[in-house]
């Protein structure tokens, strides 16, 4: 018995050890979103293509979706875009686009030239919805369930790795979800 | 020449000096009033810029902390309490924000882990303490055999 609490800061030591080796991998960038489980912020947004359709919170219900935040300015973006392409023609989900302080004009030519993978473009021209949503940075991806819940967010450029290995495991589970509840 | 090198470093020094009065980003904002100021100011060095990680959201030059700068002391000039500022601030970047982070379940660690450690420290080494006094005050006995044997020792060595 006295010779076990002799170990008694070995084993302290060697917990605290664990704790700050596992520390040493954490990637700072890659911070919780305090969103999670939350609704997606209400807004009232024109369509980045057409300025006189008004996008909302309530446009993006009904379908598990991926919302996107993306922008002209943003070289992971174009990246990520190829990615992007891809995972649209597979039709797995509808990818909502949100613009994210960009110019109209530049985004739209950006989009003719390389292609538009999103079903529709939310235009945060000032950067409101990107705030609320707790964005620091583009690009990331929120995804987002059938009933306009956030299931994850993914702070960096989607490539295919990241989706096979951590979205699409998330969309079948929520499509799953959705299904039974009788959502498409 | 001297001369030249004295004017280049009054030079340096001045613009040291500037430098060092304008060393935070300027906002152009105007408060209603010098305390909302103050407040706002305080608030915003307390918060912690989501982007650049290590600076706080008034010394970072960030478009991030930019807007989150500009939603604060609008906040404040707004009549917003403290509260209210941080609770808009984590519901959007979570706790990572504060660099005091606040005392609630998962920060118990955070928060009593160095003062539990300290204590278990402070225990061991009383415990430790201790343990040395007694043992240094137990006396030895000696049988008279041994005292025998000693007293002869002792003699030889006077010799």
């Amino acid at each position: 018995m006295k010779k076990l609490v002799l170990f008694i800061p070995l084993i302290l030591v060697m917990g605290m050890g664990v704790f700050l080796y596992k520390g040493l991998f954490l990637n700072p960038q890659q911070l919780d979103s305090a969103l999670e489980g939350k609704p997606i912020p209400v807004f009232q947004l024109e369509r980045l293509e057409d300025s006189s359709e008004i996008i909302t919170n309530e446009t993006l219900k009904g379908k598990v979706s991926l919302l996107n935040v993306w922008a002209t300015w943003c070289p992971s973006c174009k990246y990520e875009h190829p990615y992007l392409m891809r995972f649209a023609r597979q039709n797995t989900l509808p990818i909502y686009g949100i613009n994210y302080r960009d110019e109209r004009a530049l985004a739209v030519r950006e989009l003719n030239r390389q292609g538009d993978p999103y079903t529709k473009n939310i235009f945060d021209h000032d950067g409101r919805l990107g705030l609320d949503l707790g964005v620091y940075g583009a690009p990331e991806s929120f995804l987002v369930d059938h009933n306009g819940i956030i299931r994850f967010r993914y702070a960096g450029p989607i490539d295919q790795r990241v989706w096979n290995e951590t979205l699409l495991p998330m969309i079948k589970e929520l499509q799953a979800a959705a299904k039974q509840e009788g959502a498409s | 020449m001297i001369k030249s090198i004295f004017k280049l470093m009054g030079a340096i020094l001045l613009s040291l000096t500037v430098m060092s009065v304008y060393a935070t980003p300027v906002d152009t904002y105007e408060f209603k009033s010098a305390d909302n100021q103050k407040r706002a100011l305080e608030l915003a060095h307390s918060l912690r810029c989501p982007q650049c990680q290590n600076q706080n959201l008034i010394d970072s030059n960030s478009p991030v902390a930019q807007d989150l700068r500009l939603e604060v002391y609008q906040m404040v000039d707004a009549g917003k309490g403290d509260d209210e500022v941080i609770e808009f601030m984590t519901s959007r970047y979570g706790d990572f924000v504060l660099y005091k982070p606040r005392m609630e379940a998962k920060t118990y660690v955070l928060w009593l882990g160095p003062i539990g450690l300290l204590i278990f420290g402070l225990l061991i080494g009383f415990i430790f303490v201790r343990k040395q006094r007694i043992t240094q005050v137990e006396e030895q006995e000696i049988s008279a055999e041994e005292q025998k044997e000693l007293d002869k020792l002792l003699n030889r060595d006077d010799e």
